[in-house]
């Protein structure tokens, strides 16, 4: 496939940091083995954490539900495996603080056969009960943000959702679960693109996918059933064409408003895991209980992507895929967007698309912070237009209000194009990301 | 000629505005008590916001109205307060004197850090990071952003990046409190000397691996303390309101609760600053001790 790149369609700004891909794009999903102690904490989604409708001691099955929905914005959590709840009690978290989960002993001879729950017909089944489904199935975007999925596929009072839009971007460097997902799990992705049809209203569905994962996509387009309206859209390679809003641009060459929703332009996106897991998923009952994750990075030695169970420790994988000695620093989820940890006893949740791992080497360097020149390569940089010199040196002195009133700081989703380019390294991803939470504080304080 | 009309119209405009402005002077001038600036004068000028008002004026203007007393006003000096309660001819209104507490006594000597954060150099920053990359996940973070906030210059930050509140210079202005990502400050009369000195809501003798300082929720002060300690959520909490079975005041002006504290997670805390920490409490090595000790 000899095309010239730019003819395929892109958004507007954005940054071409190395790839990295190389050592696991080719690597089938291995199954990953069972921890000596899973932990599961009850918030692994945006909104409201779970409720326990198990108790200390209590023998689970795989599959089994652990905790139940606390309202719209929840989903409930379901037994990565059979065995015993040790303990219910504070479990570390990714951001850093100690919130409550469920310790599983899983029983090490056991079959982990899978438990079949209520089985949802596609054929069958109104768009409400396809998204009651979705939600008790457990169903997060997988991508990484852990926003629950039957959130979104309602759409809002008067506003109607003409396209589905599957997101196969995977524009982090280092990430291939979607990749391997998309080649590996073609059928899941269409039967879960139906139940999202149906449960949307939308009329069609495109898949995106960046010109770097050309293979996935010729599998995808040569899958699509006859019936289906579903078309491959292949885009530029660029950071941050993953992000919602870049990705419609790209596709459909309309812009979200400021502060708005993807369906204010009629469309719903999708992470193309997510949609493979519900086309996995929603045939048998069955609520997620593991996902890919993709085990990589300089310090790692038996890179892959792995089918793991969630809540299995970080520990035990890096253990597990002889991590070296000297790894001293992971970032969850890739090196743009990703949290660098504080603990390796954190567990992977539903929202962990991948853990790359870096040794001092590569991490060493501290370049020190330079005042800014007022260059503007990060003005050139940011996908959603805004200004992040101006905005750096506000967040500098502190003026949060007239970052957030005047130069639309909220509109920030943190992509990190801005801090990649600056040639006096300046952390203004990192200033932003206090100065939103200054904000976001003060106008809840109002 | 031409000048003539120019200066003569300009003239005209000009006594016409000028009787505009003395007619609005006259007319729209808002009376304010003499006192409001008066009052405001001998307040210290700070608009810290310790008082409740939003700065000193308003305070004033809540003083000269008989809102409030000059008591509220904890940054004047006595005699400042004395002079205006003087002035205005009311009563002082004492109130007890509040300060700020830190609940944490992990500095760098005793409390282990997971990772290393290299970031910039602030609490809140560090915070966001994966909550900052101490052992202990409700630890002060030593980074000082109270320290820089603090108005007063009652904050400083100890050799083992820990915060140290000046009794005499903190005002209870509340900035600390606010500022501080962990939410470990918070203000007392300073009368409340028994103090706990952790945040941490876990139980159990392996907390002492993070920090050699943390509660491990053995629950002996709230036995030796029974009717003020009570335990929730894993931490001794104090009813500082219980005078139950006193004579003389409050009884939570006792020092018996920290007595057999084997971590010295509950301290006393003296007016010149000193922290008295139980005769049961193991003595805190530094890291540096340590590693002589053990090679």
């Amino acid at each position: 496939m000899a095309v010239p790149v730019s003819r395929y369609p892109t958004f507007s700004h954005g940054v071409h940091p190395p790839e990295s891909k190389d050592d696991t794009r080719g690597l089938p999903i291995r199954q990953f083995p069972f921890a000596p102690s899973l932990v599961i904490p009850l918030a692994q989604h945006i909104g409201k954490p779970s409720v326990p409708v198990v108790r200390e001691g209590q023998e689970v099955a795989r599959g089994q539900l652990l905790a139940e929905a606390d309202g719209f914005v929840s989903v409930p959590q379901h037994s990565p495996a059979s065995g015993v709840v040790r303990r219910i009690g504070l479990v570390p978290s990714i951001a850093g603080k100690m919130v409550t989960g469920i310790y599983i002993e899983p029983f090490p001879g056991s079959s982990q056969e899978v438990a079949e729950g209520e089985r949802c017909d596609l054929d069958t089944a109104t768009p409400d009960e396809i998204i009651a489904a979705i939600q008790s199935a457990g169903v997060v975007g997988l991508g990484g943000a852990a926003f629950p999925t039957h959130v979104k596929l309602r759409a809002p009072e008067g506003k109607h959702i003409d396209t589905l839009i599957l997101n196969g971007i995977e524009c982090e460097p280092y990430l291939t679960t979607d990749h391997r997902v998309m080649l590996e799990q073609t059928a899941d992705v269409h039967v879960g693109i139906r139940y999202l049809l149906k449960a949307t209203g939308a009329e069609r569905a495109i898949i995106g996918i960046e010109a770097n994962k050309l293979d996935a996509a010729e599998a995808l387009e040569a899958a699509i059933p006859e019936d289906l309206p579903v078309t491959v859209g292949v885009v530029q390679v660029k950071y941050p064409q993953g992000a919602e809003k870049m990705l419609i641009t790209a596709l459909l060459g309309s812009e979200v408003p400021s502060g708005g929703l993807p369906a204010d332009v009629g469309a719903v996106v999708v992470n193309v895991a997510t949609a493979a897991e519900i086309g996995r998923l929603l045939p048998h009952g069955r609520g997620i209980q593991e996902r890919v994750v993709t085990l990589t990075g300089p310090a790692v030695r038996r890179k892959g992507n792995y089918r793991i169970p969630i809540g299995t420790p970080l520990r035990f994988a890096l253990e597990h895929v002889e991590a070296s000695e000297d790894v001293s620093r992971v970032f969850l989820g890739g090196p743009m967007m990703g949290q660098a940890l504080s603990s390796l006893d954190i567990p992977i949740t539903k929202g962990t698309s991948g853990f790359v791992a870096f040794t001092e080497r590569e991490t060493g360097r501290q370049p020190p912070e330079y005042p800014c020149i007022r260059c503007a390569y990060c003005v050139d940089a940011c996908p959603i237009h805004l200004n992040p010199s101006q905005l750096g040196l506000l967040a500098k002195i502190g003026d949060y209000e007239r970052m957030a009133d005047e130069l639309h700081l909220m509109d920030c989703f943190e992509c990190g194009s801005c801090s990649y380019v600056c040639p006096s390294h300046i952390p203004l991803v990192q200033r932003f990301r206090l100065a939103k939470s200054v904000v976001r504080e003060r106008r809840a304080a109002e | 000629m031409l000048v003539l009309t120019a200066v003569a119209a300009l003239g005209g405009l000009t006594l016409l505005l000028a009787t505009g402005l003395i007619v609005a002077n006259r007319r729209l001038y808002v009376e304010e008590d003499p006192r409001i600036d008066a009052v405001e004068e001998m307040l210290p000028h700070s608009n810290c916001g310790a008082c409740g008002f939003p700065g000193c004026r308003p305070f004033a203007e809540a003083l000269v109205a008989g809102e409030a007393l000059p008591g509220k006003c904890t940054v004047s000096t006595e005699d400042g307060r004395a002079e205006i309660a003087a002035c205005l001819g009311v009563d002082v209104g004492a109130e007890e004197k509040r300060v700020a507490r830190l609940a944490c006594a992990g500095g760098r000597n005793v409390a282990r850090n997971h990772a290393r954060y290299s970031g910039h150099p602030s609490c809140r920053s560090a915070a966001l990071v994966a909550g900052g990359g101490k052992g202990c996940f409700w630890g002060c973070l030593g980074l000082g952003d109270c320290e820089q906030v603090c108005d007063f210059d009652a904050i400083s930050m100890n050799e083992h990046a820990l915060p140290v509140v000046s009794e005499a210079l903190c005002t209870a202005c509340n900035d600390c409190v606010e500022i501080c990502p962990k939410d470990l400050f918070s203000l007392h009369p300073a009368s409340h000397r028994l103090w706990v000195a952790c945040k941490n809501l876990e139980a159990g003798d392996e907390l002492l691996e993070d920090c050699d300082v943390a509660c491990t929720a053995c629950a002996k002060c709230a036995m030796d303390g029974k009717g003020i300690i009570e335990m929730q959520d894993n931490l001794p909490v104090i009813d500082y309101s219980s005078k139950h079975g006193s004579k003389h005041g409050a009884k939570h002006a006792t020092k018996k609760p920290i007595e057999r504290c084997p971590t010295g997670a509950i301290v006393w805390m003296e007016a010149d600053g000193t922290i008295v920490r139980g005769d049961a409490a193991k003595p805190v090595v530094r890291h540096s001790e340590r590693r002589a000790a053990a090679t």
